[in-house]
């Protein structure tokens, strides 16, 4: 337990140590230390921001997907009313067309009626001047008689 | 070999010294006490007794102390400079796990203990307390496992392989702390701030100074007195109880020296760590400027 030179040494030695720590062996460790605290503060935040952003996303999908309903449920309601409009407005159509059809059916009948009755007058005028001749047995002058005969054919 | 417990007991507080002798010493057998020889000339040679270990004086090596703290520090060294080379900022393996927690608390006792800012101070704790650790580890050896296999080996008499169970050993990094507090004292306070503050605290007043100068000079001195001390005390005691557990007859040893090994885990982790944190502290006092 004598104190000599090795107190000396033990300094030199422990300077040396210390030296050679500051220079080569804290540094870099130290630097690892913190680049990968760096590196998983990054990844926590990262990661923190990935779930916000997956929340934000499922929430617009949901909101797109029930506008799409609405949209969806709109435009068959459209389409519905739309097809309404339309079978109305063609039983409208039939029915104009039928009333049209009706019509003009009637006023062909009035005229053959018409024209029946004008050629049934002029041979009954004829008939009736014929009669006349063979009552009378000789002819009549159509032209003498014609005044006659027009008012009986209008009588008829 | 020693026969007596006692001369058992003082051969393993022996350390191996190689220094130098003076003219006309007469070498003695350690044994017998026959005079083997007389030097003509003062003579640097390896210590064959504590007799002629002690009488080398100052001028003397212990080569055991030195060579297993340089040891351990190389070790240290080596080890924590692998990892830094090789440092992965992904996910680290097992022996950059283990000096990774070493630094981190490290760094949380400089985080404590030190309010300055100063890029040394955290390595140099770092270097204090992992090779103070180890070479307070190399207790845990059975004491007489290394030196009955060195002295097997090599022509040598005695082997302490505890470098703070010597206290050369534990002075050599306390004086090198002690001049770390003076160099950064007088960088920061400036020589005259320092040596105002030695003679102005703790009473403020003119007529004090010499009372001031004293307290404080013991006081700045009581510092790597008591680093030294304190890992030397500690250390020394723990080593003599092994080695008087080591006397006992072999089959009862260790239900004795188990525990104490147990409880020596902690010591030695405890005064590595005790002398890191009061070496930060003493610094950290040295760069507060009053």
């Amino acid at each position: 337990m004598n104190i000599n030179l090795t107190l000396i040494g033990q300094a030199i030695a422990f300077a040396i140590f210390v030296w050679f720590c500051v220079k080569y062996v804290w540094p870099p460790i130290t630097e690892a230390m913190s680049t990968r605290q760096k590196k998983i503060a990054e990844g926590l935040s990262a990661a923190d921001r990935a779930s916000r952003d997956l929340e934000l996303a499922q929430e617009k999908a949901v909101q797109e997907m029930r506008k799409a309903k609405e949209e969806a449920a709109a435009l068959i309601e459209q389409a519905n009313k739309r097809a309404n409009q339309i079978v109305e407005a063609s039983k409208d159509d039939a029915r104009k067309e039928g009333e049209k059809l009706i019509e003009q059916a009637k006023a062909e009948i009035q005229q053959e009626t018409n024209r029946a009755r004008e050629v049934l007058r002029a041979e009954i005028a004829k008939l009736a001047i014929a009669g006349a001749e063979k009552i009378l047995e000789s002819s009549v002058d159509a032209a003498k008689h014609n005044e006659m005969l027009d008012k009986l054919a209008a009588e008829l | 070999m020693a026969d007596t417990p006692v001369e058992y007991i003082q051969h393993h507080l022996q350390n191996l010294t190689y220094g130098k002798l003076p003219a006309g010493y007469e070498r003695l057998d350690p044994y017998t006490g026959e005079v083997l020889s007389v030097l003509d000339q003062a003579t640097w040679t390896m210590a064959r007794s504590a007799a002629e270990a002690s009488d080398m004086g100052f001028m003397a090596f212990h080569v055991d102390t030195l060579g297993w703290s340089i040891a351990m520090g190389c070790l240290f060294l080596f080890l924590f400079r692998m990892v830094a080379k090789n440092a992965t900022t992904g996910v680290p393996g097992g022996l950059q796990n283990v000096v990774e927690m070493t630094v981190e608390f490290i760094q949380g006792v400089v985080r404590d203990g030190f309010h300055g800012k100063n890029p040394v101070i955290a390595p140099l704790a770092l270097t204090i307390f992992v090779w103070i650790f180890l070479m307070n580890s190399l207790k845990l050896i059975p004491v007489d496992f290394v030196p009955e296999l060195l002295m097997w080996l090599l022509p040598i008499e005695y082997m302490k392989i505890v470098p703070t169970t010597d206290p050369n050993g534990t002075f050599g990094i306390s004086i090198g702390v002690f001049i770390l507090i003076i160099f950064y004292s007088i960088k920061v306070k400036g020589g005259l701030g320092f040596l105002k503050e030695l003679s102005f605290t703790p009473f403020n007043h003119w007529a004090l100074v010499p009372f001031n100068l004293v307290l404080e000079i013991l006081g700045l001195l009581t510092k790597p007195l008591s680093l030294a001390l304190r890992l030397f005390g500690n250390m020394y005691a723990g080593e003599v109880v092994f080695i008087l557990i080591a006397i006992l007859p072999f089959w009862i040893q260790w239900t004795l020296n188990v525990p104490w090994a147990i409880f020596h885990i902690l010591v030695v982790t405890l005064q590595a760590f005790i002398f890191t944190t009061l070496s930060v502290v003493y610094l950290s006092q040295a760069h507060e400027d009053h």
